[in-house]
């Protein structure tokens, strides 16, 4: 009804300006293609090279799981976070168990932080490893940077499994703490495979950052601006390449932040390559606030004491708990009514808010770049379609 | 100038080529199925229940609380309990599952069974040869193929299987404290009691 | 010693010797036919045998630069893969679109095979060892060539798809721009030569002063020649980090997505053919054929020596497709017009300066600031319109 007053609906009728409908091709680049990131349909309107219009459609991987949620108690949505964004899945269940503490109220000891801060920022190295992987494999490097950036993420995988028994799918964090206390010698292997990271950031610097083809191909490209930026939504590393200076671990100082120095690096173009390079950076970052926890991790238990598995009851009310996701802010909001299961329970996915702008950022530009911007949003459609 | 950046480039692509026939470093590949990686001890593929001793009935750890069916998030345990009771490691007298299926084609691997079990008798398996052609029978695993011995328990997971197995042993003894301390309680109040007829 | 230089010479002759001996087995009146037929089944045999070996190669190759093993299971370290590979292509059903321009589709891939075998013609495998020495070889080999271009075209437009049209139109534009820098990089050689046939081009380029030989490469406006007519060469052959048309991760297959089995088979082919021999007229030119890169080589026989130039060239075809991403059409298109061309002519002008030099170390100076100093402003100029750098970031606390 009122959406014909919107300036990007109906997406069917023709652009009432422009070159005529002859000679427009009507293009999907649609949800079996190499380079979507998974399911992920853009019905695309082409001049020539150019693109007139885009249409993002998505829903294809769509698995109720807010209303599963609704039917499972608490402790049994923990596993379903794991499969949201199934690149990271720490990060999806500290946000989770972050939402429930601030609805019931518990506390966090001491070593469980710092195990949530380690296997944190260890997911968000292997995210953007991934993520720089993939967008280089997306431009047609014929595999050679994703091979070198994925036998890094293999050693923080294997990391993963010795510590909770799967690689991906962790289901790490309980309410109140960690799960399982680390094993012996993980702590001195994870140091010596932080300590090899920044060996390969050199390496890939090398194959890469100066690289004129990888430069043209991605230098204003995708500008995002700073006000569509604060605008849209955007959250993460995009916003970040754009200039907005939000980091939800400098904003919110939740977990124990505050205690580890580290910078947050900050784009001026908002372009690819600035996406790049700011994922590039942010994974120095890690390393270092990583070096800083590994060498103070404190002994005492894991979990609150008085946290009990089976027979959680929150009291009603509700709460919104967020966390700085490798992707951007994941937040998780939830309603109870004092049953076992919650009234409501909401995802926040930051993949699919930010990748409501990538009509405005594919405008004008060529099909080969449709394929370089969406690389740089990094989505994962497990996110965007829940 | 330009080319540059792709003189360094090539540079570390030719550095990778020679040093893969060099450094182990540099060829990461195993070559499945001859060569195998070493299996990381704490993994976990499917759940599968423990049994003590030799006979996989008799000993069976698990007790048919139906705890672990309540709280599987995807509910792909099924138990029916039984109508009678068979005696446990301790000797008492508890229930058993008559019928013990796990449909490992829903089971999502969470691992909650294992942590909500109050009997120790249900812990994850790390064996993932388990495809079939029968897409209806072939993944419903019945609790014949879901007994396990606690020798394999403790050959899987070494370090859990020993706490896991110290802990038992150590409410084994208490409880065996317990009941002696009961005897000889009951014995010392039979010596205490005075024969009838004696004068008080 | 004679005794050795006479097996080496015979050597180094044998497949000549070996057709005259057979031809002397055919009646007089038969013998230009089988003359023909026996100069061109060897190619015909050993170019598709080396597009197997290339296809293993780089697979391999690949692998390598990506911290991997390539195939490794059919046959001994994977030798017998591209046998595999054949197989599967064979068996795989045809699948034709309904809407499709049937003779058309079926023609394009027989063109492209075709057009690329004709390149062999004039390319000098060994000493004597030319199928057709023909004047105006050179002339011929780039008419030959650009036949492809037309079976690219033909392939995307009788598909009748919106993905193969794109990928079509895109492969044309690049062909067609990328000729231009191909042939002006060509020119430089000929006016040196004097001589479009490539027989005479190789043969100025065997004699040798001490142990170096006269190969054009080792000249400032040879060796700038060499480089653009490798990297036209790459564009030819739609390779990495030209291979837009079949850009992979965006539209699939580009031109021949509609193909399937056998007919994708000879495109794949007929792809690799054209590289090998535009590959071949690059070691003609510029390498110096089939001549031995020192004088006490010169022993090891001349096809020896060709084959092991081509292989070399593939080695860095493969490695800088394992290195670089793909350049985008614009990109593309700016590369050729705005820097390629202004190359090629500035190299034309370098080269007659050198000939009307005297010899020496002055028109060594001359003509090397004259090929170094265009190239950097050049790239100055393309870098700076477009303000590439290296971004600087700043950081907050």
């Amino acid at each position: 009804m009122s959406t014909a007053t919107l300036p990007t609906a109906h997406f069917d009728l023709e652009p009432m300006t422009g070159p005529s409908k002859e000679q427009l091709l009507e293009l999907s680049m649609g949800p079996q293609h190499p380079s979507t990131h998974g399911v992920f349909r853009m019905k695309v309107v082409l001049d020539g090279e150019r693109v007139v219009r885009l249409k993002p459609v998505f829903g294809y991987l769509h698995r109720n799981h807010e209303k599963i949620a609704e039917s499972e108690t608490y402790l049994g949505s923990m596993p379903y976070t794991d499969r949201l964004d199934y690149m990271c899945s720490i990060t999806n269940n500290w946000a989770y168990a972050l939402a429930v503490e601030k609805l019931a109220g518990i506390q966090v000891p001491e070593r469980a932080e710092y195990l949530r801060v380690i296997t944190g920022e260890l997911t968000r190295l292997q995210n953007h490893a991934c993520l720089i992987g993939f967008l280089m494999q997306d431009m047609g490097s014929s595999g050679t940077p994703l091979m070198y950036a994925f036998r890094e993420r293999e050693k923080i995988l294997d990391l993963f499994e010795a510590l909770t028994g799967a690689r991906m799918m962790c289901n790490y964090m309980r309410f109140g703490g960690c799960r399982v206390d680390l094993p012996d010698g993980w702590l001195d292997q994870a140091k010596k495979v932080v300590a090899d990271f920044p060996r390969f950031l050199d390496e890939y610097e090398q194959l890469l950052v100066s690289n004129e083809i990888l430069m043209e191909r991605t230098q204003d490209v995708g500008v995002l601006s700073r006000e569509l930026a604060v605008s849209a939504g955007i959250s993460g590393p995009m916003a970040r390449a754009s200039g907005v200076d939000y980091d939800i671990r400098k904003v919110d100082h939740y977990s124990i932040y505050d205690r580890f120095t580290f910078r947050v690096p900050l784009g001026s173009h908002g372009d690819v390559y600035d996406r790049f390079m700011v994922r590039l950076l942010e994974m120095r970052e890690s390393v270092s606030i990583l070096e800083q926890a590994m060498r103070a991790v404190p002994a005492g238990p894991i979990v609150d004491p008085k946290m009990k598995i089976r027979g959680f009851r929150p009291k009603p009310g509700e709460a919104y708990g967020r966390i700085e996701a490798p992707k951007g802010e994941l937040g998780f909001y939830l309603v109870s009514d004092g049953s076992p299961n919650p009234y409501r329970y909401r995802v926040r996915p930051p993949s699919l808010i930010n990748l409501t702008v990538l009509e405005d950022l594919c405008l004008g530009r060529n099909v080969a770049d449709i394929v370089a911007i969406l690389g740089s949003i990094d989505i994962v459609l497990g996110e965007v379609d829940r | 100038m330009v080319g540059e950046g792709i003189l360094k480039g090539m540079a570390e692509t030719a550095r990778n080529f020679f040093g893969s026939f060099v450094s182990k470093d540099r060829l990461t590949t195993v070559q499945y199925p001859e060569q195998r990686e070493l299996r990381i001890e704490a993994a976990r593929d499917f759940p599968f229940l423990v049994y003590d001793g030799a006979d996989w009935h008799q000993g069976m750890r698990c007790v048919a609380c139906q705890i672990c069916e309540k709280e599987c998030p995807p509910k792909c345990i099924f138990i029916e309990k039984s109508k009678d009771k068979k005696p446990d490691a301790n000797g008492k007298p508890q229930f058993y599952p008559a019928v013990f299926n796990i449909d490992i084609s829903v089971c999502m691997s969470c691992q909650i069974c294992v942590e909500v079990c109050p009997f120790d008798a249900i812990k994850m398996d790390v064996d993932y040869d388990l495809s079939t052609d029968d897409r209806f029978g072939g993944l419903l695993l019945n609790k014949q193929r879901l007994s396990k011995s606690n020798e394999y328990y403790r050959k899987i997971h070494p370090t859990e299987a020993s706490a896991v197995d110290a802990r038992l042993a150590g409410e084994r003894a208490r409880q065996e404290a317990k009941a002696k301390t009961a005897a000889e309680a009951r014995l010392t109040t039979t010596a205490v009691q005075p024969a009838s007829g004696e004068p008080r | 010693m004679t005794h050795l230089v006479q097996l080496a010479q015979q050597l180094d002759q044998i497949f000549v010797l070996a057709k005259h001996w057979l031809l002397g087995y055919v009646p007089a009146g038969a013998q230009p036919l089988c003359s023909a037929v026996l100069s061109v089944v060897p190619i015909i045999i050993v170019f598709p045998l080396l597009f197997a070996i290339t296809t293993l190669l780089e697979r391999k190759g690949l692998g390598r630069i990506q911290n991997r093993y390539g195939p490794n299971r059919v046959g001994p370290f994977g030798l017998l893969q591209p046998i595999a590979d054949g197989v599967k292509t064979l068996t795989k059903e045809d699948i034709v679109p309904i809407t499709a321009d049937h003779a058309v589709h079926f023609l394009a891939p027989l063109l492209l095979v075709s057009a690329s075998f004709m390149d062999y013609a004039v390319l000098p495998i060994g000493r004597n060892m030319v199928i057709v020495n023909l004047n105006a070889g050179v002339l011929f080999f780039f008419a030959v060539g650009s036949l492809m271009e037309l079976a690219v075209f033909m392939a995307g437009w009788s598909s009748r798809s919106k993905y193969t049209l794109l990928g079509a139109m895109r492969a044309i534009a690049q062909m067609i721009s990328y000729e231009v820098p191909l042939v002006l990089a060509s020119i430089v050689v000929i006016m040196q030569a004097g001589s479009l046939s490539t027989v005479a081009i190789v043969n100025m380029q065997a004699t040798y002063t001490g142990i170096w030989p006269h190969w054009f490469v080792f000249t400032p406006w040879g060796f700038a020649g060499f480089v653009l007519f490798m990297v036209a060469a790459t564009a030819e052959s739609n390779r990495s980090p030209f291979d837009l048309p079949e850009g992979e991760s965006e539209i699939i297959a580009g031109y021949y997505t509609e193909y399937s089995g056998f007919k994708f088979a000879f495109f794949f082919m007929g792809e690799y053919i054209g590289m090998f021999a535009t590959s071949g007229m690059a070691i003609t030119l510029f390498l110096g054929g089939w001549s031995a890169p020192f004088s006490f080589l010169a022993w090891i026989p001349s096809y020896f020596w060709f084959f092991a130039k081509l292989l070399v060239l593939i080695a860095v075809f493969i490695w800088v497709r394992g290195t670089l991403p793909r350049l985008r059409m614009d990109q593309l298109m700016n590369l050729a017009w705005e820097f390629m061309l202004p190359m090629t002519l500035l190299n034309l002008l370098t080269a007659g300066i050198w000939h009307f030099m005297p010899m020496g170390p002055s028109r060594w100076l001359v003509c090397s600031i004259m090929v170094a100093v265009p190239c950097i402003l050049l790239s100055r100029g393309l870098k700076h319109k477009k303000k590439f750098q290296v971004h600087t970031y700043h950081y907050s606390e």
